[in-house]
């Protein structure tokens, strides 16, 4: 295997430098081709969360990188990861979102896979020879593994374990999953959306705090006095920490980093009436678990290259093209949880999230902005050295930065260049 | 009750008097005259756009807006403030509404369905947007005004564009 290399000869691996990155990263579609084999056909990518497959038979279609995939539960339980390709001629198998089937049959010649991927029947079997196997024919299948719920596949055997990969993000992610506030947490609904623009510019936003204040504004504006305070973080005490392999966390409201600590604080006046709701089922304590949770977590983990569990919800980021990429916001919610918690939720979801929410769409804008923007003065860097030479080591040794740092950035291009080296 | 003693208000809404109403609605949203717009509503109703076409419990699923009064106060005041940058300048838009029918009516409120083409334009792309929209209208007195409107987007749960402006 060669390092992907530029037209002229350069190694890829060199637009990245440490406080940089040249815009050919966002501009080139030979980058583009060469990140979706150099990264997204060799490493962890997220395909689904459990709760959306949790019965036998269930299936959901996804994509790793460019290659659609369907994840599949089958009669014993265990999880797949399914190329969508009908191994005879290529067609997909699947073309539905989501449901529940006992085999995937090939809508052009019927042949019939069951959700362990494998091939049991073909029609007019005489038509082939007799040393025709079907044990070699099955649905191409990924390696799959799920940490917390989350399940990621990859085309790579020789990758480490998802455990290993996800190393110092593991904890951080234990922590998001206190949402459930002692229920499972489950997917509850998403917003997916489309901007013209290349996939790391989403993958940055999501551990820049830097932005908030400027682009989101008219939401901040839209909250009452006391949530305001809490949106207001810049200048904060909360960082960005580098988590190894790429992945970070950006933590915006300390106070929120474990929602099950510090449960006396007072509860926030826009959760009042969901307080009073539940106060008729739960007791004073639960309450306050719930309502805790129903407000999110105050971080962001990026999980380099297409997941994050960011404060209320899960980020999905799928590469479309060099110029176009796909935003998946999926809602959580507690699985068997009091439903005015749920409600609440997908209400402070909508808010935010979504074409119409009032974060998302100047989101967008900006990372439109972005790729319009980089026609211009090709040969000028993007810079990514906010928080430079101000970074303590975190205990883990890597670098940690101020709320604002470009930490987590670095992270990811570094990881980038590690894998685009190879 | 004769037709002599009936109040005049309790009376059947006429299909042209609904599709007036609803194509005022149009022109106002693609005008940008929000504050005109806010004013069409009754105070409990609704602005629905569901991420599920076919659900029945808007409030407990997604959705991509499900507004109330409050919500689409807020929303305006969003779209008209000069501070989101996704909405200024804004995207223009062009809707069309017509294959009206009604599907429910009675004194003073009926649920008109029609199917809506929406074109925006911005950074010289236009995108298209067709949805089947659903109206109650209730009659408040004397005039028409927007109870419940539920778009359902031909390509709901499907990657839209942001929408920086209201279908």
């Amino acid at each position: 295997m060669t390092a992907p290399r530029l037209a002229s000869g350069r190694p890829m691996s060199d637009l990245v430098l440490p406080d940089r990155v040249e815009t050919a990263m966002y501009t080139d579609p030979a980058i583009f081709a060469a990140e979706m084999e150099q990264i997204f056909s060799r490493t962890w990518v997220w395909v689904a969360h459990t709760s959306e497959v949790p019965n036998p038979g269930d299936f959901v279609t996804s994509y790793v990188g460019l290659q659609p995939v369907v994840v599949t539960r089958d009669r014993k339980g265990q999880l797949h990861v399914l190329v969508n390709r009908c191994r005879h001629r290529g067609a997909t198998v699947c073309e539905h979102r989501k449901g529940n089937a006992p085999s995937l049959v090939c809508p052009y010649h019927g042949w019939s896979y069951g959700q362990d991927g494998m091939l049991r029947g073909v029609p007019y079997p005489e038509g082939y020879n007799a040393d025709f196997d079907k044990k070699g024919l099955g649905l191409k299948s990924l390696r799959v593994e799920e940490y917390q719920g989350l399940v990621f596949a990859t085309f790579n055997d020789e990758m480490e374990s998802l455990s290993d990969y996800l190393g110092h993000a593991k904890p951080w992610i234990d922590l998001f999953m206190k949402q459930g506030a002692g229920y499972p947490v489950k997917t509850n609904g998403e917003h997916r959306f489309r901007f013209p623009g290349n996939w790391k510019i989403q993958l940055e936003n999501t551990t820049d705090a830097y932005h908030f204040p400027i682009v989101h504004r008219p939401f901040i504006e839209s909250l009452d006095k006391q949530a305001e305070e809490t949106f207001t973080f810049l200048g904060g005490a909360g960082f960005v920490e580098d988590l190894g392999n790429g992945h970070s966390v950006m933590v915006m409201i300390p106070e929120l980093i474990d929602l099950e600590a510090n449960l006396d604080a007072p509860i926030p006046d826009r959760f009042a009436p969901l307080a009073t709701e539940l106060a008729k089922t739960h007791t004073p304590q639960e309450v306050r678990r719930i309502v805790r949770a129903v407000g999110g977590s105050g971080f962001n983990v990026n999980l380099f290259p297409n997941a994050a569990c960011s404060m209320a919800f899960f980020r999905i980021l799928r590469p479309i093209s060099v110029n176009e990429t796909e935003v998946r916001h999926i809602a959580i919610g507690m699985d068997g949880g009091p439903e005015a918690g749920n409600r609440a939720r997908l209400r402070l979801h909508e808010h935010f999230q979504g074409p119409m929410g009032f974060g998302s769409p100047d989101d967008a804008e900006a990372w439109e902005r972005v790729q319009r923007g980089v026609q211009g003065g090709p040969d000028l860097p993007l810079m990514v050295n906010r928080g430079l030479g101000q970074e303590t080591p975190a205990e883990s040794g890597l670098p940690k930065g101020d709320v604002s740092a470009e930490t987590g950035m670095r992270a990811a291009y570094q990881m980038w260049k590690r894998m685009m080296s190879a | 009750m004769s037709a002599m003693t009936a109040p005049l208000t309790n009376s059947v809404i006429a299909l042209d008097e609904a599709m007036e109403a609803i194509w005022l609605e149009a022109d106002l949203l693609d005008c940008r005259d929000y504050e005109a717009w806010l004013a069409l509503w009754t105070a409990g109703g609704h602005y629905v756009i569901p991420v599920d076409r076919e659900t029945p419990d808007f409030e407990a699923q997604l959705n991509y807006a499900y507004d109330d009064a409050a919500m689409r106060r807020m929303r305006v005041d969003r779209l008209v403030g000069g501070h989101a940058i996704s909405s200024t300048p804004a995207a223009r838009s062009v809707r069309t509404l017509s294959r009206f029918r009604v599907m429910e009516s009675g004194a003073d409120f009926c649920v008109v369905r029609c199917a809506q083409h929406l074109v925006e334009y911005k950074f010289e792309r236009q995108r298209l947007y067709a949805a089947d929209v659903s109206y109650r209208l209730v009659r408040e007195n004397g005039v028409l005004k927007l109870d419940e409107k539920v778009v359902r987007l031909i390509n709901a749960g499907d990657a839209l564009g942001s929408l920086s402006y209201l279908l």
